[in-house]
């Protein structure tokens, strides 16, 4: 069921549940950042309106700057300006920030240690139709193995304003991961979000149960799970989904204590399989409670153009497939 | 702060004993560049001891003017320079590349304050000292100014243009570029290599002011610093026409020195054809 605490939106199972893109989320809590915090400056590579950049470029037109296509200026700009003491945000597609000017970021913000903050847009295959040029599927990896660098994977619009208003007052480097597609709201204001720590939005019934599982999703695939999680427990099978928008630092303690109940693993990412949020989990698991782990995500290949539910669907990263892999994993659990 | 006034022979001493304390540094090190750090001691002592507001007691003061420094393997010259200013004891330059120093073979910011930002990639660096300009001129709205020491092998990467359009655009008259044109990179001359000229024009054609001046003459690094300041609306390009292993004979002109210290022997007649050209300056002088 439904975690009380979570305070989810009532309807998010319903048929018609809101939807609104998580970028609008970034561009609300880019203003509510700039509002509280007069040193925060956003600097945008020619898509203000695309990663909503606009709402703080309208709302504090000195403090916004316009690169032009120049992604790899706008991340060291943006480091010099930290060091000058400013709270930067880059804003741009993921493919091309963090994807292109990485060694800039490598360099000047994360080895640096500088206070700059990336929004990477249009992440995950659901993009669409732009084919996979624009469909950034290795921005988690290309984040999450530097150093001083902090990832985070907001599950909806409302998530995505917080954690954006929240990673202005973390004084690290952080990756905010982002999506074009409208994608429902699960989350309310009155939902937790505390950088770092992750929340279970399903609890299990009964766990430890034999037919017990953990889900750990990031980003609007959570939703997925969450659907999941409702069909599973039809056919008894118990599942926890918990809400891991943080991938850098995990939240080691929430997740190994779903999964000393459950003893098995399902993760679920928009995301290459590899590197990603499902390979931090099992990296930490394989040092602390290692158990049978079914990954979810894209396994090794580019996106195409499509439909994002087309996509969602021919990549196998819908509900039905999570199901099969609680079904796969199941059987693995010792 | 106050600062003290050095007379050009003064400056002119100082920049010598930083080149005798770079062939130290290096062979201390065993490794590292020699030409590059040798081209600029001119330049880098010019910035600490008669161009920047800076105070060496206090790395962090706000109101000082910044240098970045881009072609972050040319270190050993800031060092030396930051040594000879007092920021730390010319005890510590022997440290250089060593294990635990804070004298990283590329510099880096957290390691040593005063080295403003870490540098080594080439090509990031005139974004980062514009970044910092747009602010003080923008958003601060404060007086302190920034350099940018470059290579001209740097000039190369796509991101320095990027920069350089986007100072230009917003007339960043609080960023002076300092392009080292010493003719050489690690593959060879670069000229051959990939040809910069013209490259005064490609600056004035992105909207800088551009100075051309002989790099090892300290008086003219002082003035194209002045004739920067007092431009308005327009970025300046110092054009440093450098020799790399300035001072050295066998070093000189030569793209093989780019990149590797001398050997003990080497670093012996390097010394001694360094001190020789110190008792000049004072000789000649006085």
């Amino acid at each position: 069921m439904v975690n009380p605490k979570a305070y989810l939106a009532p309807e998010v199972f319903a048929k018609d549940v809101k939807k609104t893109p998580t970028r609008n989320g970034y561009g609300e809590g880019l203003v509510i950042a700039g509002e509280k915090n007069p040193n925060v400056v956003v600097l945008c590579a020619d898509l203000s309106e695309s990663t909503r950049s606009e709402y703080f470029q309208k709302k504090f037109p000195e403090r916004f700057v316009e690169v032009g296509v120049a992604e790899q200026n706008m991340a060291s700009l943006a480091a010099g300006m930290a060091l000058a003491g400013k709270v930067p945000f880059i804003s741009s597609y993921a493919t091309f920030s963090p994807g292109r000017n990485n060694e800039q970021i490598r360099t000047t913000i994360a080895l640096n240690d500088v206070n700059v903050k990336i929004g990477g847009a249009h992440a995950g295959i659901s993009v669409g139709p732009d084919g996979a040029t624009h469909q950034a599927l290795e921005d988690i990896a290309l984040m999450r193995v530097m150093p001083n660098m902090r990832v985070i994977y907001p599950c909806d619009a409302i998530e995505a304003k917080k954690a954006t208003a929240a990673a202005a007052e973390i004084e690290w480097p952080v990756y905010i991961r982002l999506a074009r597609e409208a994608t429902p709201v699960i989350t309310t204001e009155k939902t937790p979000f505390k950088f770092g720590k992750a929340e279970i939005f399903w609890q299990g019934k009964d766990l430890p149960a034999q037919a017990g599982v953990t889900i750990i999703a990031s980003g609007p695939l959570l939703y997925e799970a969450l659907l999941a999680a409702s069909k599973l427990q039809k056919q008894g099978i118990s599942a926890e989904v918990i809400n891991n928008h943080t991938i850098k630092p995990l939240d080691q303690k929430t997740i190994l204590a779903s999964v000393r109940k459950t003893r098995v693993v399902v993760t679920v990412e928009e995301h290459q399989v590899a590197g990603g949020m499902g390979s931090a989990v099992v990296e930490m698991l394989a040092k602390n409670f290692p158990v049978p782990v079914e990954m979810i995500g894209v396994q090794d290949r580019y996106g195409e153009s499509g439909k994002p539910d087309e996509l969602l669907e021919a990549f196998g990263l819908t509900a039905k497939y999570i199901i099969q892999a609680v079904k796969r994993a199941l059987r693995r659990k010792r | 702060m106050a600062k003290k006034q050095y007379s050009l022979q003064e400056l002119d001493k100082i920049a010598n004993e930083i080149r005798q304390d770079i062939i130290r540094m290096l062979l201390e090190a065993g490794s590292g560049h020699s030409a590059g750090p040798l081209g600029m001691a001119d330049v880098f002592t010019a910035l600490y001891f008669a161009v920047m507001n800076h105070d060496p007691k206090n790395p962090d003061w706000e109101e000082r003017d910044r240098l970045i420094l881009s072609n972050g393997h040319i270190c050993p010259v800031r060092y030396a320079a930051m040594a000879r200013a007092g920021y730390f004891p010319l005890e510590e330059l022997k440290t250089l590349r060593k294990f635990g120093s804070r004298l990283q073979g590329h510099p880096e910011r957290k390691k040593l304050p005063g080295v403003e930002t870490t540098s080594g990639p080439l090509g990031s660096g005139l974004s980062q000292a514009a970044g910092m300009a747009y602010v003080a001129k923008y958003i601060d709205k404060k007086n302190w100014r920034v350099f940018c020491a470059m290579s001209d092998g740097e000039q190369e990467a796509g991101q320095t243009w990027e920069a350089a359009m986007f100072a230009g655009k917003n007339k960043l008259n609080n960023l002076t570029g300092i392009i080292d044109r010493n003719n050489i990179q690690i593959d060879g001359y670069v000229e051959d290599i990939m040809p910069l000229e013209p490259l005064r024009a490609k600056y004035e054609a992105f909207n800088w002011n551009v100075i051309e001046i002989d790099g090892h003459n300290i008086e003219e690094i002082i003035d194209a610093c002045s004739q920067a300041k007092a431009t308005q609306e327009k970025p300046t390009c110092i054009i440093a026409h450098t020799i790399p292993g300035k001072g050295v004979s066998f070093m000189e002109n030569k793209f093989e020195w780019h990149g590797k210290p001398p050997k003990p022997e080497e670093a012996k007649t390097a010394l001694r054809e360094l001190r020789a050209i110190g008792v000049k300056i004072t000789g000649i002088r006085e």
